[in-house]
């Protein structure tokens, strides 16, 4: 009742988890597949090792999380067992993956085995990545059309809503030949400690998600759906079937959940048997919702 | 929750390189639970509480030797406690505790004690002056005592003082990773309870720095029972802060 073809790829479900999440390890993207999730993304991974921010990387706040992990990765040379141990979990393996530039990027992606690429030009805390990167649409085209080139599975393009104009951004990756846009990656935050004055991330900032983010990223999704022929996966604050349906609504083919994994690990088959309830209920398919808000 | 100010009240030197930090503040919480220390301006680590307001920190690295600097009125930050702790078990129990692994275990003596368990801990040590809450162990019921240069109780590792593992109702361990293994190639695994140390940087259970294959110690654990750890690669490998394999 769920399942659903994305750029190619055929899911059970439309909820996968997110880039960043539980995903340095083979084994710990297989707990999640198996927990029910349609597919799983893996860690950003770079060119090089890296150790990431110091601590606090990640810290909760009213209404979310704020994190600066920093891209903490073993590095593209060290990460194809993880994703193939990633794939026992039976559901498709998306490699996240961030570079400095157009050539980080294919080159990185066309070392590695994995059923998707996303590339990370959103990451709101790391120099010379990320979302230094991803406000230029130039830059995203480009590195969208050399991982293209490099690679002959689907590249999705992780988009960052700290812009004035994502649609903008989404064009570019769509000129660039991606196969989907992800949106969001985080909103650029910062908490501060009163007792002491100290910021809290020990990066300073960081990059705000949970609940708190959710009506952002909607209005970016249903922005991008308007924009956009390629699919929009929604991501940002998903913490219930009810937030799934409504960025469905907005105009997300599939949608992403990160932050909400920590308090409840089972949300992927929680969501699942509740939206399909829902649907049932309502006499719905996952079609007739997508992207109704549109037509009303 | 944001980092909560705790101001260091007591600074009591265990041994030469242990120390414990009393705060003003308490943290009700289960023996075994963890909560992030945040030295300003540092990092971040994780630490056991071995009181309900207290941890009590080797210095190993640049993190702990901040702490080490820090004196009474001083203050830290911290969140938690987190992940699940020790599960209680009736019977006569078996505490094994290498070096500062003793710091969870000592809380976990004294409420086993207080609900009439019988309790016998082996302490074990590099040497004599580096055993940690020997007293308080002894309070809760027999201790027997291993040194790794025999300079107090049996000249020899921790672990060589297991004699009839089967007779303990419950087993549980904290200390070297590697001292923990041998633990557990002794026991019955589905009987034993095992605290992890690993690189913590989320402590929510989120971003998955922590995990033992597919397990978070910050939230899954940091204690796992045996039968769970047989099956990862617990005691083989470990992840660096890069999220690299290396051998334990």
């Amino acid at each position: 009742m769920l399942s659903l073809t994305l750029t190619g790829l055929k899911l059970k479900n439309p909820l996968m988890l997110a880039a960043g999440i539980m995903g340095t390890t083979g084994g710990s993207l297989k707990r999640i597949a198996q927990a029910g999730a349609g597919a799983i993304v893996t860690k950003s991974i770079g060119l090089e090792p890296r150790s990431g921010h110091s601590n606090p990387s990640m810290v909760e706040v009213d209404c979310g999380y704020l994190n600066a992990m920093g891209l903490p990765n073993p590095s593209y040379k060290d990460f194809q067992g993880e994703i193939d141990t990633a794939r026992e979990g039976g559901v498709p393996v998306i490699a996240s993956i961030f570079g400095g530039c157009s050539l980080d990027f294919s080159g990185i992606a066309g070392a590695l085995d994995a059923d998707t690429f996303e590339l990370n030009v959103s990451c709101p805390h790391a120099h010379g990545y990320g979302t230094e990167i991803g406000t230029d649409p130039a830059l995203v085209e480009d590195i969208t059309h050399a991982v293209k080139k490099a690679v002959k599975v689907p590249v999705w393009v992780k988009l960052t809503p700290n812009v004035t104009d994502i649609k903008g951004i989404g064009l570019a990756a769509q000129h660039g030949g991606a196969d989907a846009v992800v949106a969001i990656n985080t909103v650029r935050g910062m908490a501060i400690d009163i007792d002491s004055g100290y910021p809290v991330l020990g990066n300073r900032f960081g990059g705000l998600s949970g609940r708190a983010i959710k009506p952002v990223a909607v209005k970016c999704v249903y922005d991008l759906y308007e924009a956009l022929d390629i699919p929009v996966i929604g991501v940002g604050g998903i913490t219930d079937w009810r937030d799934a349906v409504e960025f469905i609504m907005a105009g997300a083919k599939a949608v992403q959940i990160g932050s909400a994994v920590g308090d409840n690990i089972n949300i992927f088959s929680d969501i699942s048997s509740c939206m399909e309830a829902f649907l049932a209920e309502k006499e719905w398919t996952l079609d007739d919702i997508y992207g109704m808000a549109h037509d009303t | 929750m944001k980092p909560v100010n705790a101001i260091i009240t007591e600074i009591v030197n265990e041994t030469p390189a242990i120390r414990t930090f009393f705060f003003d503040t308490s943290f009700e919480s289960v023996p075994g639970q963890f909560v992030m220390v945040w030295i300003r301006g540092v990092d971040e680590i994780p630490m056991a509480l071995s009181y309900e307001n207290a941890i009590t920190v080797q210095k190993v690295g640049s993190a702990t030797s901040a702490l080490f600097e820090l004196e009474v009125c001083d203050s830290v930050g911290i969140r938690g406690p987190f992940g699940n702790g020790f599960g209680m078990e009736k019977g006569h129990i078996l505490l094994i505790a290498g070096g500062v692994g003793a710091a969870p275990l000592a809380p976990l003596a004294e409420k086993a004690g207080s609900e009439g368990i019988k309790i016998t801990t082996l302490l074990g040590a590099k040497t004599k002056d580096e055993l940690l809450f020997r007293e308080r162990f002894k309070t809760a019921g027999e201790v027997r005592v291993a040194t790794d240069d025999g300079s107090e109780g049996m000249h020899g590792y921790v672990t060589q003082l297991i004699d009839d593992a089967n007779r303990y109702s419950q087993i549980y361990c904290c200390g070297p990773e590697i001292m923990m293994k041998k633990v557990l190639d002794k026991v019955e695994p589905p009987k034993a309870q095992f605290s992890l140390h690993r690189y913590i940087k989320c402590g929510i259970g989120i971003c998955g720095a922590c995990c033992v294959d597919g397990l978070r110690v910050c939230k899954d654990g940091p204690v796992f029972s045996g039968e769970v750890l047989k099956k990862t690669e617990f005691g083989v490998y470990r992840r660096n802060e890069c999220g690299e394999r290396v051998r334990v």
